[in-house]
């Protein structure tokens, strides 16, 4: 009976189009809405990077074709082009603000949070299903805004993805100052709105609406990271907030957050008519303090998914149950309470006390411990294991590779020894984009390998699969792992041209080599891009349980229908990671399967 | 110099060398665990690969004593690294006593320095070798930071505060002075250059221009001319605090807060005087905001600085009367 009323209260899934596919309260539907545009996003993100590759590599080449494409970007006065230094400014500050809050935490947060917590934790939908309609719809005229910046007469935000004050507070301060600053503002109050709305309903549906037996122990590690994420989000966005608001304040309303006294701008002092000052008593600094206190954990949001996302295929696909799940659970709540406590790593040379300077050096290296147990732990997962070389299962190992890679040179920027050095030069950019970006990415691909069929109903094909992650694999360290280099020996980060400085003119050879790495690593995407779609028609179809993996989003068809399961929601006898259970008949024993089935863990 | 490809950048102060040591301590460490852990992924993904279909491997849940030990071995790794980068960080941070001073200003896009016997530079800083320098640095408008690699030291440049940093110079000759904080649309034109010289050659130079003014006594002229003097006074019941011996000193203030008088304080003092005013004192001063310099303002301070107590006013300040260039360079 009780099947039968439960499936008919979700019988009545919308029909109509617009209900069922664009406003829809559906959480698998928004989930790929929010994937998908995501994915867009990067596209626009991506060829941002590849401009900014092309001007360092080769500044000094004639960019007459590129004008014709982008007519605010390049001088083309005499037959020969030449990029704008305000447009190069533009492009990594958009390249940056797109990549960081619009594709890396949204499609690995939003979108897969979206489609997997009611799946994995044996839910109809999401707690507040309109809400979380109403987030997705929240989020796109972010992405619209900032996409309109470009459009805007002096260009979009140009102050770095970072917008400190007082490059964002005054109007006349670089070119994107003026409007695309403002929209750059409002895009991210749109997308932090719907973060909260997101957040709220990860936390609430994770903690109530599990099903029966799920305790929070047997929870796939994918939950752990999106509740944790979602908790990081909630504390640490409003300090955002808080700041745009003040900054919108300080722009256009007279008062002084962010700027202090006797400030000049081009030469020009700022003062009324009246000859007093317009500003006074503010510091720029407390918004790298209300920046970085959000920019910190946003690093994690980036990150724990693709951590949960990594333990889960590689259990799967090594047939073993994730070594040491209590202390992987432990590591990732500590990581996500360290990330509170060491913002100022950020701004060690920004003349901060050197005892306060110390205090975050010790919270940020603490971080290396968690973090190392992670990796043993998967270390010790593969050891002795039988591995399946899937797709997914690729992505994976890529991602321990880069946690690994990239971790170790979080070691170095740490301490504010080694740092101030390192600080504002291409050694952190090489850093962030391994670890915080790659790991991420890395991660999403592997995400939407694994879990396509729970989208599509279908399988990616295997051999585009994998022609796309060992591309990408080896163009993604062939573009970032010689930037090490290069920042030890000086180059900086947001410089027009390299060469203007008579000791980087030797390294131009290797900013051509990371171009062209860079070049190639944007053009295999568009392997990913046919493989997506040409996928999600015309991929071979999925059943219910196509990897043979445990957990609950397995037991329903692929795509699951809407209230995801047909008849009643399954019950759970144990954790999602028994496989190769010598007692059971098979070598995988899933959550639902009754107690007799194995000896449960 | 920089034929080919530097295998590592310059070395030319003496915390260059103390950074670098740490650097290769760091080197051989990543290079440590990322082999190693390289080494496993590939091992294991080649030996631990999928042979038939029913294979099964065995169910290992965890082992307490293995976590324990892959968390307490990274825990002492770090504390290494946290201790000798402690130490690297608090050297920079200590300046020495008989450093000579230099005043920096950052503004798009150039840098402009005063020395404080009185001779200005723009993009240029001239010191001698083997003498610490301690900078003075600030700015104009927005956020700088002024970047020797060659010296391994950076540090951001405020406007409306003072920050500090100081280098020893071991090797005479020209380094690259940059800015390293994005600053607008010229970030990347803003260059430098640190021309480091044999302590005689440096004598030579400071006495090069013709005789000039001291930093201290350009602030006297200034506080003179702006009438600062007619209200502090340090005799009579006079309008404003008497600023004799004032440097480093706790004051007290009329909201009950107290506050250190030192270059920021005295510098705010000048461009928002109600920001923080004295104990016993009412809020008549106006602000100076747009009627000095950056530049001014760090003479002004200069001559704050070197009015010791009980002395009159006109005592001679601290700075070597040396002949110093007047028409500095624009």
């Amino acid at each position: 009976m009780a099947t039968h009323a439960a499936h008919a209260e979700h019988a009545h899934a919308p029909q109509a189009f617009i209900w069922k596919y664009v406003f829809s309260k559906d959480h698998k539907v928004i989930g790929i809405q929010y994937y998908v545009t995501a994915m867009l996003m990067a596209l626009v993100a991506g060829l941002l990077a590849m401009l900014i590759r092309v001007q360092l590599a080769w500044p000094e080449k004639d960019y007459t074709w590129l004008g014709k494409i982008f007519p605010m970007g390049y001088d083309v006065g005499g037959g020969f082009g030449v990029m704008r230094p305000e447009f190069y400014a533009m492009l990594f500050t958009m390249h940056g603000t797109i990549m960081v809050f619009f594709v890396l935490s949204t499609a690995p947060v939003s979108g897969f949070g979206n489609l997997l917590i009611p799946l994995q934790v044996g839910a109809r939908d999401m707690a507040f299903p309109f809400l979380n309609g109403l987030s997705y719809w929240t989020f796109l005229p972010g992405c619209l805004v900032i996409l309109a910046s470009f459009f805007v007469e002096s260009g979009a935000a140009a102050g770095g993805w970072t917008s400190y004050p007082p490059l964002s507070a005054l109007k006349g301060a670089v070119p994107g100052s003026g409007t695309g600053q403002t929209m750059w503002i409002i895009g991210m109050v749109f997308f932090i709105a719907s973060f909260t709305m997101g957040g709220l309903n990860f936390v609430t549906t994770i903690l109530n609406l599990r099903t029966k037996g799920l305790s929070m122990f047997r929870l796939p590690l994918t939950m752990w990271a999106m509740f944790l994420v979602a908790i990081l989000g909630l504390l640490a966005f409003p300090a955002l907030v808080a700041a745009c608001i003040m900054l919108v304040f300080d722009r256009h309303y007279g008062t002084s957050f962010f700027i202090p006294a006797q400030i000049a701008l081009n030469n020009v002092p700022l003062l009324t008519q009246a000859g007093t000052p317009l500003h006074q008593g503010g510091s720029p600094l407390l918004w790298q303090h209300l920046f970085w206190f959000l920019g910190h954990p946003e690093v994690y949001i980036l990150m724990l998914p693709a951590l949960g996302f990594t333990s889960d295929i590689l259990s799967t696909f090594s047939r073993r149950p994730i070594f040491g799940y209590k202390s992987m659970v432990l590591a990732m709540c500590g990581i996500g309470f360290l990330s509170f406590i060491v913002w100022g790593h950020h701004m060690f040379v920004s003349g901060m006390s050197p005892y306060l300077g110390m205090a975050f050096a010790v919270g940020t290296i603490l971080i290396a411990v968690p973090s190392a147990v992670k990796v043993f732990n998967w270390l010790a997962t593969l050891y002795r294991s039988r591995i399946r070389f899937t797709t997914p299962m690729l992505w994976a190992m890529g991602v321990i590779s880069l946690f690994i890679s990239g971790g170790l040179s979080g070691v170095w920027l740490a301490q504010a020894g080694p740092d101030i050095h390192l600080h504002d030069t291409m050694f952190v950019a090489a850093h962030f984009h391994l670890i915080m970006a790659g790991a991420a990415l890395f991660g999403v691909f592997g995400a939407t390998a694994y879990w396509f069929p729970k989208m599509f109903g279908r399988l990616m094909s295997e051999p585009l699969g994998k022609v796309h992650f060992w591309f990408t694999f080896i163009t993604y360290y062939g573009t970032f792992f010689p930037m090490h280099y290069i920042g030890i020996a000086g180059h900086m980060r947001r410089i027009y041209d390299p060469y203007q400085y008579e000791f980087l003119k030797p390294l131009q050879p290797i900013n051509e080599l990371i171009t062209m790495s860079a070049l190639i690593l944007g053009a295999s995407q568009i392997i990913f891009f046919v493989n997506f779609f040409w996928s999600a028609f015309k991929g071979k179809k999925a059943g219910e349980n196509p990897w043979e993996a445990n957990g609950l989003e397995w037991t329903t068809q692929s795509p699951p229908p809407h209230g995801n399961w047909p008849g009643e929601i399954p019950e759970v006898h144990r954790w999602p990671y028994e496989y190769s259970n010598p007692d059971a008949p098979r070598d995988h024993v899933m959550q639902h399967e009754p107690a007799g089935a194995a000896a449960g863990h | 110099m920089w034929s080919g490809f530097p295998l590592f950048p310059e070395q030319a102060s003496t915390h260059a060398g103390r950074v670098d040591a740490l650097y290769f301590f760091l080197i051989a460490l990543t290079a440590f665990f990322s082999l190693l852990i390289g080494f496993m992924v590939i091992g294991f993904a080649i030996r631990y690969r999928r042979r038939s279909p029913d294979d099964r491997p065995p169910a290992i849940y965890g082992s307490l004593a293995l976590e324990l030990t892959w968390t307490i071995i990274p825990l002492g790794i770090v504390a290494v690294i946290f201790f000798w980068s402690a130490d690297v960080y608090l050297s920079l941070n200590r300046v020495p006593k008989d450093a000579i001073e230099v005043h920096v200003v950052g503004k798009r896009w150039m840098w402009k320095v005063q020395h404080i016997t009185g001779q200005r530079e723009i993009n240029e800083l001239h010191v001698p070798v083997g003498v610490p320098v301690k900078l003075t640095l600030t700015s104009e408008d927005v956020i700088h930071s002024f970047f020797i690699p060659a010296f391994r030291v950076k540090k951001d440049a405020l406007p409306a505060r003072y920050t500090t940093a100081w280098f020893q110079a071991t090797k005479p000759g020209r380094y690259h002075l940059f800015c390293a904080e994005y600053c607008g649309t010229r970030h990347s034109n803003m260059i430098g250059s640190i021309v480091v010289m044999e302590p005689a050659a440096f004598q030579a130079w400071l006495a090069g221009g013709g005789p000039g003014v001291s930093l201290a006594s350009a602030g006297e002229k200034l506080f003179q001319d702006l009438a600062c003097v007619t209200c502090h006074k340090a005799d009579s019941g006079a309008r404003g605090p008497a600023l004799d011996g004032l440097f480093g000193r706790p004051v007290a203030l009329a909201d009950g807060g107290t506050v250190t008088a030192d270059e920021t304080y005295i510098r705010e003092s000048i461009v928002a005087p109600s920001a923080k005013v004295v104990a016993g004192y009412q809020p008549i001063m106006p602000t100076f905001q747009g009627l000095v310099s950056e530049e001014q303002l760090l003479q002004l301070v200069a001559y704050v600085r070197s009015l010791k107590a009980k002395a009159p006013a006109a005592g001679a300040p601290p700075a070597p009367p040396v002949a110093a260039a007047p028409g500095a360079r624009p």
